[in-house]
């Protein structure tokens, strides 16, 4: 297990050199700076610019150059501050992660939570009403757009006024709030953007579970356990479904991935706090500290969803050992 | 595995077919059965057909939809659906007739609120005159399927802020979003077909750096990726470059699945004898994937494909409606979204949702029908 843990945490270190030095050449290849936009400004002389310029090391188009200022910082632990914040990244990151870990557990929770029990009702009733129903219902999941779904979840929350249209929690009341009031609050807010993600994830997970069910169903042990009279609880819960479960904890991890894509657009839709908005807003202004920071922390927590999805995996199962 | 393009003796499927007599077997291609197989799935067809439907309205957008996609009209801006009870048949006097509107009038400027003016009927034409095109892009035309005369303006599925067409720019938007599945996917599996064969051919060192390739390329976040590599291209683009990009950014980041999985199919198929044979007669390596390995993954291929259009339809979707895909006056699906960002837009105006109803429909019927031709390309389901 140990060993296993830390040959997983070494292989993150070439890949996230990897993803930010090909980061560092698309913002290198992109036209213009970060103090491009700038220089309109009246107040800006070109030597300011320049100096400018000099100091954030973005006046030479060497790509080894300009990478090796950023990992140096980075290696001493500093990511740099942002050009547009005038702060350290990491003091703009850290909500943002949170908020960004928030929805995507929330989410998870909602498409877990729906997706194992229809997955199982829909294999123990193959064929029936129900599972056709819940067919149809997991395709119009896996095909709804996550744009379109969020607009509509805006619509209904602006028409009828139950939940909020977006945002993290209240921004009036927020301050004068009890702890429990803004645990309410936040998950009031949370509970539309995680829906919109959940109901999109939740469609593969319930194909799954079903698929791996019947599967798992038609075995001889299943038959075994069924012919010495166990009640249908028993054989579904203790003999069943521990074995139809291994594949979705696999799932899991690709999950996670999803989730921080799919995220994107509901965070932005829903004006939700978390890492999309503020990585799509840094690129567009190419402030260069931010973006890598970004994409340093997306890959690290891909990487930490896979990693958990494997550790779950052998947790659950004993023939997996993790070496 | 499927097995490869020679025709075989009887069909595996078994169904209605008359036995005993030898002359009734009829040979058929996997292709034939496979068809045979979509056939039957009722569903499966369903979802083929919507899916004619909608590439045929894109292809045939100028002639079916009443007005270009960027023609505006400053004085209707949000003009709200004639479906929804603004289509009349029968006139004041009581009398049923063909289908008609009444011009409308801003009622109340700032809300946007129309109301009829019945001084005059404007019937529902059908082959109307109006703006020119070039139907199929070379033959001009000024006959639009349906229409209404002017000063009247039909919106049946709505206006947008600049008072243009809804319905038009749905069908014109639909040339762009469709069109980028079907050409992002020829793209990026042909990349991904090549590569994954080459890797799994050639082995060794060239295997081991494309496969490198792949797992960085699947380990990132794909929008993430996809926001970078567009911002990489600046700005400042024509819309046909812009366009171009959208499905080369799309197709880099979508042939990496595919060529993982073929490069694991080619690994078991070059130790069949046939490949052996053809190295033996001594035509090179690239010959031998191409022409021999290559085909025989056709199968998977084309199922995971159709199941993959989504993805670019998705994409370009995702690309325009953050604003930085495609750029007005154009219109496709994604960027028709864009003004329901405006919380006061979607409420008040809430049809200008309707292009996610299309994208849904796309995207649900692509998947249903890769669902279909999936079962059917399965050797084992045997229905």
């Amino acid at each position: 297990m140990k060993t296993f843990l830390l040959r997983r945490f070494l292989a993150i270190v070439p890949l996230i050199l990897a993803v930010t030095f090909i980061t560092q050449v698309l913002l290198i290849a992109s036209p213009g700076d970060y103090f491009s936009t700038l220089s309109e400004s009246p107040s800006m002389t070109p030597e300011r610019l320049e100096f400018l310029r000099a100091k954030y090391h973005l006046d030479t188009e060497n790509v080894f150059i300009r990478y090796w200022y950023w990992l140096s910082g980075v290696l001493t632990g500093d990511f740099g501050y942002s050009f547009k914040y005038q702060t350290s990244v990491w003091s703009l990151i850290g909500d943002r992660i949170l908020n960004t870990l928030l929805l995507a557990v929330g989410a998870l929770l909602i498409s877990w939570g729906l997706a194992i029990p229809l997955g199982i009702l829909s294999a123990v009733k193959k064929d029936s009403i129900v599972d056709r129903l819940a067919g149809g219902l997991s395709f119009v999941g896996l095909s709804i757009p996550s744009v379109f779904f969020s607009l509509l979840m805006v619509l209904f929350a602006a028409k009828t006024g139950l939940f909020p249209v977006g945002g993290l929690h209240d921004q009036v009341y927020w301050d004068f709030m009890t702890p429990w009031q803004k645990f309410v609050d936040v998950i009031w807010h949370l509970f539309l953007p995680a829906t919109v993600l959940g109901t999109i994830g939740m469609a593969q997970y319930m194909r799954q579970m079903r698929a791996e069910m019947i599967e798992t169903l038609s075995q001889d042990y299943i038959r075994t356990a069924k012919a010495k009279g166990l009640s249908l609880r028993t054989v579904l819960f203790r003999h069943a479904l521990g074995n139809a479960i291994n594949p979705l904890i696999t799932l899991f991890g690709f999950s996670f991935a999803y989730l921080l894509s799919g995220a994107f657009i509901t965070e932005f839709v829903f004006a939700w706090p978390g890492m999309g908005r503020l990585t799509v807003d840094a690129l567009i202004i190419k402030d260069e500290p931010l973006v890598m920071a970004s994409i340093v922390m997306v890959t690290v927590m891909l990487v930490a969803g896979n990693l958990l999805a494997d550790i779950l995996l052998a947790a659950v199962d004993p023939r997996i050992r993790l070496e | 595995m499927p097995s490869n393009a020679t025709s075989i003796e009887s069909p595996p499927d078994g169904s209605g077919m008359p036995s005993g007599s030898a002359s009734a077997v009829v040979n058929r291609t996997p292709w034939q059965i496979l068809w045979l197989k979509l056939e039957r799935n009722r569903v499966a067809m369903a979802a083929m057909w919507l899916l004619v439907l909608l590439y045929a309205l894109a292809v045939f957008a100028d002639f079916i939809s009443p007005y270009s996609y960027d023609a505006q009209d400053a004085k209707r801006s949000f003009h709200p659906p004639h479906l929804l009870g603004r289509i009349h048949v029968v006139d004041e006097q009581g009398n049923w007739g063909r289908p008609f509107v009444y011009g409308s009038k801003l009622a109340n400027v700032y809300d946007k609120e129309y109301s009829e003016d019945r001084s005059a009927k404007y019937p529902i034409r059908l082959l109307a005159e109006g703006s020119e095109y070039r139907l199929l892009w070379f033959i001009p035309m000024k006959t639009h399927l349906f229409g209404v005369d002017e000063p009247a303006r039909l919106y049946l599925f709505g206006g947008d802020q600049f008072g243009r067409d809804i319905l038009s720019r749905i069908l014109y938007g639909g040339r762009i979003s469709l069109s980028v599945g079907i050409v992002g996917i020829a793209i990026s599996t042909s990349i991904g077909m090549l590569v994954g064969g080459i890797a799994g051919y050639f082995g060794g060192a060239v295997d081991f750096g494309l496969m490198r390739l792949v797992e960085l390329i699947l380990a990132l976040p794909s929008l993430y990726l996809i926001l970078v590599l567009r911002q990489s291209f600046g700005a400042n683009m024509s819309s046909t470059q812009l366009y171009l990009i959208i499905i080369l950014i799309l197709s880099f980041i979508g042939w990496a699945s595919i060529a993982r999985v073929i490069r694991g199919m080619v690994l078991s198929i070059k130790e069949q004898e046939y490949v052996i044979a053809a190295q033996a007669l001594g035509f090179s390596r690239m010959w031998i994937v191409l022409r021999h390995i290559l085909p025989n993954t056709l199968s998977f291929v084309i199922v995971t494909a159709t199941l993959s259009v989504p993805f670019y339809i998705l994409g370009e979707v995702a690309l325009s409606f953050l604003g930085v895909g495609v750029q007005e006056p154009e219109a496709s699906w994604g960027n028709m979204l864009q003004a329901a960002q405006n919380l006061r837009y979607l409420t008040d105006y809430s049809w200008i949702l309707t292009p996610g109803v299309f994208i849904f429909l796309a995207v649900m019927a692509w998947n249903v029908f890769g669902d279909g031709l999936r079962d059917a390309a399965d050797p084992r389901t045997e229905r």
